[in-house]
């Protein structure tokens, strides 16, 4: 697209320089024998009411409806821009009122202020061109404004500032030279405008004078017959067309070079792959289950090989940092990854239907109505401008065909379920506290009444006597219902109060899985220990420091080809940077992916 | 601009003080600005009117008619009577009253101008929605580059270049609509495409950016995790949700298309203001320009005041934020 502008542009300008050169003669040579004429082999465009030729004027008429555009914008431009970017060297009381003027005078289309001062200043060429330059001062201005306010706030503003410079100084070496980029790209933009608005005036007679001519004037000319003839108006319209596409096209391609720079690039990663043991009873039984997520820089694989499975009535707490690619499982599980992540697995199955198997028609009704999802934000995840009723009854009434009252109805018994009264069924989002909208969240997923439910990293965005209600609340649902519950979160100790059994997550694998009764006394990876070990507790000692784990997670650009963990390690040795550890059964309900696991043994304090 | 104690606990009547406060404010400018510019235009605007032969007795008894022999105060003060008893004026080319010609011509402006804004949001409003659909996630790479170059292309088409450009093709070459007038149906296809074709090519690109933001929302996801079918997907949960930005960028087109109608109207020989004022600024019929300027500049405002009168009433929050 760039070489396309560049090429345009460098036409117009060739045309410019040379059109009044080649063709002006040609162009003011009146030829009464041949007045008005239509297109002819001697007048491809035909002959205007003196028989000058159409087409000589039109290329010849190239220089000054350029020069008078960039003109224009050039005078307009610097006006406002000095008008504009001194509202962030002045006080904050003439800075108001600076804004305020600016605004005032933004309410008027450019187009009709040109007009109106085209008049006031007279008609032709000069009057045209500072009418077109007056009515774009408001504009740059608010523009520089803008830009000039981001530069206002920054640091080494403030210090140019303290250091006593001089305003004229600190506009000149401060203020303009930060928000020179965007500012010539507007100008680009605005020349294009500008043309146009020139063109227009001359179309209305108040632009350039006979015998001087522009394309705005052909144009005039030109409509008086285009009954009779349309060329001699659509040639100049082309014309006109031409600059304004050529200068809106450089536009786009100055705006896309700045907005591409500035961006590093490094390669990708490299697959690992387990497998566990199958089971018919099971809700969810996932194998080597892999996302590979394109990313500006390379594709990475932020999830690898994981198993997972519940059965009905578990709840299975999901832990790691973020990062640790967690939430993309419970995605990748749910089906709604965005459209460009790959997802791989050797076995998926939902109550024990293999999900890959099935048309995406069927495999979409599985998942309505097996499955439900609860997010993290329940400010951002509920939809601020539909009631609370229409959210609870949409998936009820879309999925199993129940009818509206049969809906509400049992909408107003669900949410009696999460405590909530009937009368938040018509109430928006927004009206409700975080506590409520998680519960409505909940509710919402429960209308279906889903045998799995993955609530990722519920509670999180609550503060922490909601997050024990919503925590209880799960619990209490999952024995009511036998639904099993997928608990997600980086919260170490609320997941060992809640659920039964946890996995730990770590860089996209599975390092540990076991009873969550073991995780105070008998973990075994490393990193599990150290997630263990830093959760506060009221009897450890307040005088030390916090312990934390120490070091951060992998490069997910460029995965080392050992244990993942192994960096941060403190009882790392030499296998584990060379070889990814697997996950190996310990005893029942416990594995670990650890070549040298830890001794089980009470928490050190 | 400060606000007031006592404002400041009333967001609602604190956005309508400001906002009336600014029209005011502006309605003055175009009041005053419309005054001045007949005093303004340089040489004796009566004398360019009449003629430069024109005998001295009907010179000077036309500016006593129109009272530019006066002081500027009283003339201001005779002027802004005269608007409040509809006095407008007389043309110095016809003779005839201007309030006249304003009544007959301002509903031919009002339609196209209307229609155009309609046209221009019922085009691109699903059809920003639609592209975003087909393109979100990186996908369809090709038809996103066809529909950016498309719009761009469509966006930098001046109103009345794509005036002759219908006309011509469509009303000359394929004589199948009327090349001027207001004769049927028919006539407004032309004029009304013409104004809405830039317009809409600018809306259809911000609707599918914000469309774009709306639907990697994680309430989207949530309707998603439902399996909605689309229709419902997009309909009720995108659209309310892309309505009130979409709508903004719509209103700020709004005066841009009111300042088209000029010339467009004069390539249809359409019988509105925008013609009215065309033809009265090359015949330097001062009192009918300074009409129509008044005229339209009071359009712009009034429309501009309306947009946010309808954003504030769909999105509370968008008239309290501006606090």
């Amino acid at each position: 697209m760039a070489w396309v502008a560049a090429t345009m542009l460098a036409s117009l300008i060739l045309l410019a320089v040379a059109g009044p050169l080649v063709w002006g003669t040609a162009a003011d040579r009146p030829d009464l024998s041949a007045v008005l004429q239509g297109p002819s082999a001697a007048h491809p465009f035909g002959t205007d009411n003196l028989g000058r030729d159409l087409l000589a004027r039109v290329l010849a008429g190239t220089r000054s409806s350029l020069l008078l555009a960039l003109a224009a914008t050039l005078l307009g431009a610097t006006a406002g821009v000095l008008l504009g970017s001194s509202t962030a060297v002045v006080g904050p009381r003439a800075r108001r009122g600076l804004a305020a003027l600016i605004n005032l005078l933004l309410a008027f289309p450019a187009l009709l202020v040109a007009l109106f001062l085209a008049v006031v200043f007279g008609a032709g060429a000069d009057g045209a061109l500072l009418a077109l330059a007056v009515a774009s001062v408001p504009g740059f201005a608010r523009l520089a404004q803008t830009l000039a306010a981001g530069v206002a706030g920054t640091d080494h503003l403030a210090a140019a500032r303290v250091l006593g410079l001089r305003r004229n100084r600190l506009l000149r070496r401060h203020v303009l030279p930060n928000i020179a980029e965007p500012l010539v790209l507007s100008t680009t933009t605005a020349a294009g405008t500008a043309l146009v608005a020139l063109s227009g005036l001359s179309f209305l007679g108040l632009g350039v004078q006979p015998p001087a001519f522009d394309w705005g004037q052909l144009l005039n000319q030109g409509l008086d017959r285009i009954y009779a003839q349309p060329l001699p108006a659509l040639a100049p319209a082309l014309a006109i067309l031409y600059a304004a596409l050529t200068f809106q096209l450089l536009g786009e391609v100055l705006a896309k070079g700045a907005a591409r720079r500035g961006r590093p690039a490094r390669p990708a990663g490299r697959p690992a792959a387990r497998s566990g043991p199958a089971d018919d009873e099971l809700v969810l039984q996932v194998e080597d289950l892999t996302v590979e997520l394109p990313t500006p820089d390379g594709v990475i694989r932020p999830v690898r090989g994981v198993d997972l499975s519940l059965r009905a009535g578990e709840i299975v707490g999901l832990v790691g940092e973020s990062g640790s690619g967690k939430s993309l499982t419970a995605l990748a599980v749910a089906d709604l990854l965005p459209e460009h992540a790959r997802v791989s697995r050797r076995t998926l199955h939902l109550l024990g239907a293999d999900l890959a198997a099935m048309t995406p028609k069927d495999r979409h009704r599985h998942l309505a109505t097996a499955l439900a999802m609860v997010f993290q934000s329940p400010a951002s995840a509920l939809n601020p401008s539909l009631r609370v009723g229409t959210q609870l009854t949409e998936a009820v009434r879309a999925h199993r065909g129940a009818r509206r009252a049969e809906a509400v109805e049992q909408a107003t018994a669900t949410l009696h379920r999460v405590a909530l009264p009937p009368a938040v069924l018509r109430s928006r989002p927004h009206q409700l506290s975080g506590g409520q909208r998680q519960r409505v969240m909940i509710a919402s997923g429960l209308m279906v009444r889903p045998a799995l439910i993955i609530a990722d990293e519920p509670t999180t965005a609550l503060d922490v006597t909601v997050q024990r209600q919503i925590t209880e609340l799960l619990a209490d649902i999952r024995r009511d219902t036998c639904a099993a519950v997928l608990f997600i979160s980086h919260d170490i100790a609320l997941v060992a109060g809640l659920c039964e059994r946890v996995l730990v997550m770590y860089a996209g694998t599975v390092v540990e899985s076991l009873p969550a009764d073991r995780l105070a006394t008998a973990t075994r990876h490393p990193y599990t220990r150290a997630l263990v070990e830093s959760v506060p507790d009221l009897t450890g000692d307040r005088s030390r420091p916090l312990r934390t784990v120490p070091g951060a997670s992998p490069d997910p650009l460029a995965p080392a080809p050992g244990c993942p963990f192994e960096p941060r390690c403190a009882h790392r040795q030499h296998r584990c940077a060379a070889e990814v550890p697997p996950l190996t059964g310990l005893d029942a309900g416990h594995r670990v992916a650890c070549w040298h696991p830890l001794p089980p043994s009470a928490v050190p304090s | 601009m400060s606000v007031p104690q006592w404002l400041r606990h009333r967001p609602w009547t604190a956005f309508w003080v400001r906002r009336a406060a600014r029209l005011a404010l502006s309605l003055g400018i175009v009041l005053t600005a419309s005054f001045a510019m007949i005093r303004l235009v340089p040489g004796d605007p009566v004398r360019a009117a009449l003629g430069v032969d024109a005998a001295p007795a009907l010179v000077a008894a036309r500016r006593h008619q129109l009272g530019l022999d006066q002081p500027f105060p009283t003339q201001f003060r005779h002027y802004l009577d005269g608007l409040l008893q509809g006095d407008l004026g007389t043309s110095l080319v016809t003779g005839a009253p201007v309030a006249e010609l304003v009544r007959t011509r301002f509903p031919a402006t009002l339609e196209i101008a209307l229609l155009a804004f309609l046209l221009t949001l019922a085009v691109a409003l699903p059809g920003g929605l639609l592209a975003a659909v087909h393109t979100r996630d990186g996908r369809r790479p090709h038809a996103e580059l066809a529909f950016t170059a498309l719009t761009a292309g469509l966006a930098g088409v001046p109103d009345f270049v794509a005036a002759s450009g219908l006309t011509a093709l469509l009303a000359v070459a394929l004589p199948l609509l009327p090349v001027a007038g207001t004769a049927g149906a028919g006539s407004f296809v032309l004029p009304v495409i013409a104004l809405a074709l830039a317009p809409t090519a600018v809306l259809v690109r911000i609707v599918r950016v914000e469309a774009l933001k709306v639907l990697s929302e994680d309430y989207m996801r949530t309707a998603r995790s439902k399996r909605l079918p689309p229709a419902r997907l997009y309909l009720r949960h995108a659209a309310p949700n892309m309505a009130t930005a979409s709508l903004t960028v719509a209103g700020s087109l709004l005066p841009a298309m009111i300042a088209g109608t000029v010339l467009v109207e004069k390539v249809f020989a359409w019988p509105g203001i925008g013609s009215a004022m065309a033809q009265s600024v090359v015949a330097q019929d001062y009192p009918v320009v300074q009409a129509t300027v008044l005229i339209t500049g009071s359009t712009v405002l009034l429309a501009g005041l309306l947009v946010d009168m309808l954003l504030a009433l769909l999105d509370p929050r968008s008239a309290i934020r501006e606090m």
